[in-house]
This record gives C-alpha cells, structure tokens and sequence, in this order.
C-alpha cells in the first residue's frame, strides 16, 4: 500500500515538475514597468488634486487636503468601475492600480455591483467585503501588533 | 463477454446496418473493459449551439446557429440569461430534429453553476423530465454517452441532451466578482459564454442520414496533483490522456482511423501538455488532433490559453464538428470532452484537482465500414 503512495506522490511531483517547466510565466521587467507607471500615475495624479485643492483654498490644512483628495480619488474609482473600464486599466496595472486606494475602492465596488442581484441584504451588504475583507482584517491584526509593540518598546 | 450480453439484449431489427455488424471485436490490454458500443445505432438528429458576443468573433463564429449580442439578453441577472440561453439552444435542436417537445422523453443535461440551477430551471419552463447530471467542463459527451446508452438500449426514443456556461456566473461562482481588477496569469482560460443541445434518436428510416454514435468511454478519474485552481489545462491533461489511451488501445480504432480527434477544453497549454504525455505512451498525435478550446478564441481577443467551461466543446461539437460531420467531411471523429471536479472550496483546502474525461466515437453517415476487413485476416 505504502509503495503505492509513494509511486504516485512521486509521478505527481515528476508531473508537476514537468507543467512548471512548460507553463508560460509572467515577464516580471514588464510587470514592473506596467504597475510602476499605473500606480506612479495614480500618485501624480493624487498629488496633482491635492495641489490644485491647496490652490483653491489656501487656508486648509494638511490632512483635510488628504482627506479630499482621497475623497476624489475612491470617487473616480468607483466611477470607472461602474463604468466598466477600472479592469481594463487593472490588467495592465497589477499591483500598480491594486496597492493605491483606487484598488480598494474598487473591490468594494465591484462585489456590491456583482452581489446585488441578490437584495440589498443579502447580496450586497452581505458580500460586499468578500474581496477587501482579507485587508480589513489584517490590517487591523497588524495594526494591533505594531501598536503594542510600540507600546513594549517606546511606551515602559 | 459484456459484447454477448449485449447483443442478446438488443432486440432484432428489420434495419439492414447496424454497428454490430461494422465494428471489429474487443481487443484490450487492460482488464478493465471500459468501451461501450452501442449495436443499435443511436444518431443525433438535431443539434443547436448558442453563444455570446465574444464567442462569434473567434475563428469558428460562422458555423454558430445564433450569437446573442448582449450578456445579459434583456433579462435581469446573468443566471436568467444563461436559462434563456439554454432555453433557445434546447428548442432549437428540438426544432432541427423536426419533433416537438412532447416527442423528447427525457432532457439530460448539466452546467457548471452550484445544484445545476440553470438546466433544472430551464426544464422547469421547457417541461420534460429531467435527468441532471454534471461532469464540469465533460458535461456534453456525458451527456450523449448516457443518452446514447439509453436510446441505444430502447428505453427512449428521442433524447435530448443540452450542457450550457456563461462566463459572468462561472466567474462570480469560481473567482471574483466581474468588474474587480485583478490580473490573470498567463495560463489562465475564459469561461464559455454559450449554450448547445442535442437530439439522440433511435435507428430508423427517416434518421437515417444522421450521424451516429457509434461507442462511448466513460472517464476515469485522475488526479496528477495540480492545485493551481487557474491550470485547468495542466490538471486535466492526464485525464484526457487515460481516456485517449484506452480508446485507441481497446476500441480496435488507432490513430489514423479518426478524421479529428477532437478533446474539450485543455486550452493552449492543456492541448500540448497531452501531446507530450501520449507521446511518452507511443501515439503520436498529428494534424488530426484540435482543442476546442484552443480554437474557439482568436489570439487576439486576449483569453491566454483559450476557452473552457461546458459550452466550449459543446458549441463547437454541434456546430462546426457536427456539420463536417453530416456532410461527410469528416467520416469518423473521437470527442473527449475534460471537466475538473473541484470546487473553491476544496481547492482552498489544499486538495488537488480530479479530473475526468469521456469519450464518445462519432461516425459520419457516408462512413465505410472498413474496419471489418482489417479484423478478418
């Protein structure tokens, strides 16, 4: 029995072997350009907003002018996914267009939009952080971690 | 053994050809005897194939019978869509057998969405009885394989057998939600928007210009330890491979006798993966060897590998191959659908992906019984 195990875990593993040698991988200069200059777009253009905010009014400060422009950013977002062209942008982007708040907006938008042929309850509300729930949790658990920590460290 | 049985059981018929009478003996090297050949010549007499927008813009979208141009065809959800869509494809093939719905015994049918919704729904509205079955992405030649077996064994007289997919459920079920930008890898395939249906009929005067079916595999589940849950093509080749090589070793057909031997849904990657492992078992598949996934989507519409799903194979079956096959371009051809039986959830437990393949042999109606000679000498 045991002899048999073996002879198929180790055809599996020769077998697997094999499909890496043969399946096509991504070229990861070219991923790198493609999010560099996606995510590296979003920021200038982020930083573009909060400019011409400051322009607009000189009197605000620092962090209200964060909070509109990220305002503005989930905004568009959420805007082009409802349209229909984030994913497009996002195939070529990668991490680029996924890391940035764009990214975020748009995995709530795009759960919402998908679950709503179930109710408001049940399909949107329900799912509505099937995607992003991963980045909620963790970034509260690590959060909590690096709290402490600092608390251990700096805080005694 | 199981030939004597049968033959016992097969009731006489005035009918002058009948496959019995072409097809060579049993010769296997397996113990297992996993060839069903059916003596009294089911044929498929009707056939029709749905598919969407992007579907009729690849290389085969001139032999569909009907391309829908929207997604969602006017309805509310995607769910409703792909019912109306099987809907159409089932009435259609009725309509192409020249029958009505009250002349089909039994609908057997199958698709990839969780308790089969779409094809129970849709034979809630069509009204016939109901034989559900679901072989993932094989669901087609599972389909004409039990259809043909129990028209074959006269039970039923006309059978219609209908497998559909539709890219925007399979995605919402099996990945993310439509709109969520993520990135596929390269080797990733694009769910079949589609729906197809065919009619099996019993031996008779007036079908007799049909194709038939003339034997059929079932599938061996295989598992060669791939849990990539986007390398279905990896994951299902050595199933196809199983299946290929019990067809061409016990079937008394080999390589050269097919016209196409034609697999479901390997997909690029899948399609030369399976060329590689039955060269390692001595057959060497040449120019009669296609993927329908492979040529179901131009190069340029950016589907990586190709297509899958259950429609892949099945509009390709009953559009292109089954017009070859009632004009006798092609005289024989061997249709090995695959299908992966995972689910999310077993995959996100770190089980590895079995997969199946059927098989169904297919003869054109101009086809020569030439085997019998080889077999007398």
């Amino acid at each position: 029995m045991s002899e048999n195990t073996n002879s198929v875990s180790a055809r599996n593993a020769e077998y697997n072997e094999y499909v890496n040698t043969v399946t096509p991988r991504t070229s990861i200069p070219k991923a790198l350009f493609h999010s560099f200059t996606i995510g590296g777009l979003t920021c200038v253009i982020g930083q573009a907003i909060g400019d011409i905010v400051k322009i607009i009014s000189p009197t605000m400060s620092k962090d209200m002018i964060g909070n509109i422009t990220s305002m503005i950013l989930v905004t568009v977002a959420i805007l082009f996914t409802g349209l229909g062209f984030f994913d497009v942008i996002a195939r070529q982007g990668g991490a680029g267009s996924f890391l940035p708040i764009t990214g975020f907006a748009n995995a709530m938008a795009s759960a919402s939009m998908e679950f709503k042929t179930e109710g408001l309850i049940f399909g949107t509300s329900v799912k509505l952080f099937s995607v992003v729930g991963p980045v909620v949790v963790n970034g509260i658990v690590w959060s909590t971690v690096a709290g402490l920590l600092n608390l251990w460290i700096m805080g005694l | 053994m199981s030939v004597l049985k049968k033959s016992k059981r097969s009731e006489p018929q005035s009918l002058s050809i009948r496959n019995s009478d072409v097809l060579p003996p049993p010769t296997g090297v397996s113990k297992r005897q996993r060839v069903m050949r059916f003596f009294n010549t089911p044929r498929i007499t009707g056939r029709m194939s749905v598919v969407g927008k992007k579907e009729s813009k690849g290389p085969a979208g001139k032999y569909f019978q009907r391309c829908e141009t929207d997604d969602k065809m006017g309805e509310k959800t995607f769910e409703r869509a792909e019912i109306r869509m099987f809907d159409t494809a089932v009435r259609g093939a009725v309509r192409d057998a020249r029958l009505e719905i009250e002349d089909i015994d039994v609908m057997i049918s199958g698709d990839l969405l969780n308790q089969m919704t779409t094809s129970s729904y849709a034979a809630r509205d069509i009204g016939v009885p109901h034989i559900g079955i679901y072989g993932a992405c094989s669901t087609m030649t599972e389909g004409l394989m039990m259809s043909a077996a129990l028209v074959d064994s006269g039970y039923f007289s006309n059978i219609v057998c209908a497998a559909s997919s539709h890219f925007a459920t399979a995605e919402r079920q099996f990945r993310y939600p439509l709109e969520y930008g993520c990135q596929r890898p390269p080797y990733a395939q694009w769910t079949v928007t589609g729906a197809a249906a065919s009619v099996v009929s019993k031996n008779a005067d007036e079908t007799r210009r049909f194709p038939k079916i003339v034997m059929a595999i079932p599938g061996l589940i295989t598992d060669y330890g791939v849990n990539d849950l986007n390398n279905m093509g990896a994951a299902m080749a050595p199933a196809a491979m199983d299946t290929m090589f019990t067809m061409l070793t016990q079937s008394g057909f080999d390589n050269d006798d097919f016209d196409l031997i034609v697999t479901g849904d390997l997909g690029k990657l899948g399609s030369d993966i399976l060329r590689d492992l039955m060269r390692k078992r001595g057959i060497r598949l040449g120019q009669n060897y296609i993927d329908c996934g492979n040529i179901i989507y131009d190069v340029e519409q950016k589907c990586y590998q190709g297509g899958s799903g259950c429609a892949c194979s099945a509009t390709i079956f009953n559009s292109f191959i089954m017009e070859k096959l009632m004009n006798g371009e092609y005289k024989r051809i061997a249709y090995l659908a695959t299908g992966a039986l995972m689910s999310t959830q077993s995959c996100y437990q770190g089980e590895t992906i079995p997969c199946i393949s059927h098989a169904v042999i297919v003869e054109s109606p101009y086809c020569e019984p030439k085997q019998q000679k080889k077999y007398n000498q």
